[in-house]
């Protein structure tokens, strides 16, 4: 550790970091707004699409299907592959972005409505539940958990892929990046890494803490 | 074959599975292990191969300490059946069958002959040969963990709830074919069940444990049920023991009874006095070569024996029955006995609850 | 001429399709590259994921790198291992394998953990040593989990690799950056297209591979289906 650390006191200049706050809070700031849009607007599609899925079973292999062809697409290939038809506005890195998280959230969504164990569907059924109430009352919170991960690996995901649309003109914290390799310079770089890093730990935190909050029934099981 | 010598196993956490246990598994013998959950059954059971290690005293096998042996070399002479079965999904069944003749490094055509001959023997058709596990019944699928213990023909079998995971019409089946391997094979077998009737159906001795892995009792069935050392043992076998023990009695054990025999030629007055003897107000019919013909009440009779409306035994037993079978036949009767029949169905006597309960007493 | 006209007339080029700039030779390169990264990185997490998973230990390093491995912004670390090693193969392999580690790693611990216990009690009972219960059951019902996590990973790289061109390498990032410095977009796109496609075959033939390798007895029934990843992958 003191080794590491004596290293990290060699390589990066603490002055120029000094100099450079305001970039950092703006790129900050751009890199939660990029991300808080992608997983708000990814959430906000995904989530009639999983309650749809869950409603028709027969849409489960296409739609997964579907979502598992699109993930593989390589997302710098996407990012750059769609300037022409969304020139260079925030859509252009907002679109990809969607797509992802859309992806990760729909499939975390329908496994976790899927995972409420038929007993405890069947019983509200049986004690006359209707299927609104049901959805609502008992299969959506016990499927939280499950769509409270999705979210966690969508916003994680996403704070990752910010980084590389610096690219394309955008990137966030990834603005550090390109700034280095110009340069030839690992401070920025570094520093860049290290506030990617600290975002996804600290929303990966947060969400941990909303799920344990949501799910009191589910705490200290285990 | 087995010895246990004040064997001991004390788990990391400092918690007894099995305290101080002694006891001889004789050869060719089943002896069951039985008792609550938590009783250190399955522990006793698997110290014999190792699969957890005794922490004291000395466990031998063939007069071998199994402390000196390597577990892998142990485990291969001694067959190991579990409730799960624990096939493996992605070998056919013949393949399943034929691991540890592989382990042991037998030749192809050995084990291939072998593993028909097994298949046979458990009763599995050869069609099945080259299914999958998944392919297979519950009770197929005990059958394939049985066989695949066989494989090599181990001296000793160590068997944890080996039908406690197939429904109860399969498990009388599976049992009762159990038997009848055992009678011709004569394995030493060390059997383990929380099911205390399993444990008098299948065990030549039975050894009841209480929590922690204490001994309470070694006996034969009847001996354990005739005479429990303890509350212990007297709580676990249950109320119905006096039941239980007669399912271990033959019919041949009591001496039946004659009976209030008329013949259908005598007349109402000689089958009076018959019954009168006995004490009965009805009379047992049988023919001249003693064939039943059934039982009349003295009520219903007018005149002769052969023009009244004969009633018949619902049940009869055989010597080989058991005396549960006996007293069965007894409340499903009017007349409050059961009527013992030669093998050719003639008539042999009577059995009364009096001779049954002297029996047991 | 319309975005799609340009890149139809892109892929219509002969002069496209010869020489060092050629998309034989970028593919050649690209996949090269892969290859290499996701070959070492298989070599170094799959005995490893076996044996923790074999002995149980050292499980919550193999889950949470999996978990930290999403957490770690790739192109910095392209750049990173660019300004350390300097250009050539090494950072950007470097980086891949870093990259390609965690799936594998992690799917093959959680496969082998995953088997279900009775098995391995069964196995050794019947008196395996424990590189038998590896070799015989461990390995052929882990199968499917570790070739869904060498896809995962090989997707991934194809994906990343693209990056190379970034650090002055070849492959089909070659095209994305020069049209970018260029403003020629019907070259970005195809690049992007290349690239996609290539991804989608990895993709397609691992799958098949996977199916292939996935011993009979597992393949239909009662057993879950081997083709579902039990670990999610990352979008790259």
């Amino acid at each position: 550790m003191i080794a590491a650390a004596a290293v990290v006191a060699q390589v990066v200049d603490f002055d120029w970091i000094g100099r450079h706050l305001d970039d950092v809070r703006n790129y900050t700031l751009e890199h939660l707004l990029l991300t808080g849009l992608a997983v708000g607007i990814g959430f906000v599609v995904a989530f009639p699409i999983a309650l749809l899925v869950q409603r028709y079973p027969r849409l489960y292999g296409p739609v997964l299907g579907l979502a598992g062809v699109l993930f593989t697409i390589p997302s710098l290939a996407l990012f750059v592959g769609i300037i022409p038809f969304t020139g260079i506005g925030i859509a252009t890195p907002l679109t990809p972005l969607v797509v992802y998280t859309l992806l990760i959230l729909v499939r975390n969504t329908v496994e976790g409505l899927r995972s409420v164990p038929s007993d405890v569907v069947e019983a509200a059924e049986a004690m006359g539940y209707s299927r609104r109430r049901r959805l609502l009352r008992v299969e959506l919170p016990l499927a939280t958990p499950v769509i409270i991960a999705g979210l966690r690996i969508a916003t994680v995901s996403t704070i990752g892929l910010v980084t590389i649309t610096v690219l394309i003109g955008w990137g966030g914290v990834g603005r550090f990046f390109l700034d280095g390799f110009a340069r030839r310079f690992a401070t920025p770089l570094l520093l860049g890494i290290a506030l990617s890093v600290l975002l996804s730990l600290v929303a990966d935190a947060g969400l941990l803490a909303l799920q344990r909050l949501a799910t009191p029934w589910a705490r200290g099981r285990r | 074959m087995i010895t246990f010598d004040h064997v001991t196993k004390r788990f990391d956490d400092g918690t007894v599975g099995v305290d101080d246990l002694t006891l001889d598994v004789p050869e060719g013998e089943v002896v069951v292990l039985v008792g609550p959950s938590g009783c250190g059954k399955t522990t006793t059971m698997r110290m014999v191969n190792r699969m957890i290690q005794p922490t004291g005293g000395t466990l031998t096998v063939d007069g071998q300490d199994v402390m000196t042996v390597s577990p892998p070399q142990l485990r291969r002479r001694i067959g190991y059946v579990i409730q799960q079965v624990g096939l493996f999904p992605h070998r056919t069944i013949a393949d399943n069958i034929a691991t540890v003749p592989e382990l042991v490094g037998w030749d192809k055509a050995r084990t291939r002959e072998r593993v028909k001959t097994l298949m046979a023997t458990v009763g599995l058709p050869d069609s099945v040969a080259n299914r999958y596990p998944h392919q297979l019944s519950g009770g197929q699928r005990q059958r394939v963990g049985v066989a695949r213990a066989l494989a090599v023909d181990p001296p000793i079998m160590l068997m944890d709830e080996p039908f406690g995971a197939v429904d109860p019409i399969v498990r009388a089946l599976l049992q009762d074919e159990f038997l009848r391997l055992q009678s011709e094979v004569r394995k030493t077998i060390v059997f383990v069940t929380h099911d205390i009737d399993e444990a008098i159906r299948m065990g030549d001795r039975i050894a009841i444990l209480s929590q922690g892995g204490k001994l309470e009792q070694y006996d034969d069935p009847e001996r354990l049920l005739a005479d429990p050392a303890n509350e212990f043992v007297a709580d676990f076998l249950g109320a119905e023991r006096g039941l239980k023990r007669l399912a271990l009695i033959p019919v041949s054990e009591v001496s039946a009874e004659p009976g209030p025999v008329v013949f259908p030629d005598d007349d109402r007055a000689h089958a009076a006095e018959v019954a009168r003897s006995y004490g009965t107000d009805w009379v047992v019919v049988v023919d001249e070569q003693r064939r039943l013909r059934g039982w009349v009440s003295l009520h219903e009779l007018d005149g002769r024996i052969a023009d009244a409306n004969l009633r018949q035994f619902a049940l009869s037993v055989e010597s080989t029955d058991s005396l549960r079978a006996a007293l069965n036949a007894m409340v499903t009767s009017r007349t409050g006995v059961a009527v013992r029949l030669s093998e050719g169905g003639l008539y042999e006597g009577i059995i009364t609850q009096e001779l049954v309960s002297k029996e047991i007493r | 001429m319309s975005v799609l006209q340009g890149i139809v007339a892109w892929f219509a080029d002969p002069a496209h399709w010869s020489g060092a700039d050629g998309v034989p030779m970028r593919l050649g390169e690209h996949i090269a590259y892969c290859l290499l990264a996701t070959v070492l990185a298989t070599a170094i997490a799959l005995p490893l994921g076996l044996i923790l998973g074999h002995t149980g230990r050292g499980g919550s390093l193999a889950i949470n790198v999996s978990n930290a491995g999403r957490a770690i912004p790739t192109f910095g670390i392209v750049i990173l291992a660019f300004l350390v090693a300097g250009s050539g193969l090494l950072p950007i392999t470097v980086a891949l394998v870093l990259l390609a580690i965690p799936p594998i790693l992690t799917n093959t611990y959680v496969a082998v953990r995953g088997i279900d216990h009775e098995l391995r009690d069964a196995a050794e009972g019947m008196g395996m040593y424990g590189s038998q219960v590896l070799r015989q059951l461990e390995v052929p019902l882990a199968m499917p989990l570790i070739m869904a996590g060498i896809r995962t990973s090989a997707v991934q790289v194809v994906a990343t690799a693209t990056l190379a061109a970034f650090v002055s390498l070849g492959g089909l990032g070659r095209y994305i950056f020069d049209g970018l410095g260029q403003q020629v977009y019907a070259e970005v796109a195809a690049g992007a297209i290349l690239v996609a496609v290539l991804a989608l075959t990895v993709e397609y033939l691992l799958s098949k591979l996977q199916t292939a390798m996935t011993a009979r007895g597992l393949r239909s029934g009662q057993r879950d289906d081997p083709m579902a990843p039990k670990t999610t992958a990352t979008p790259a």
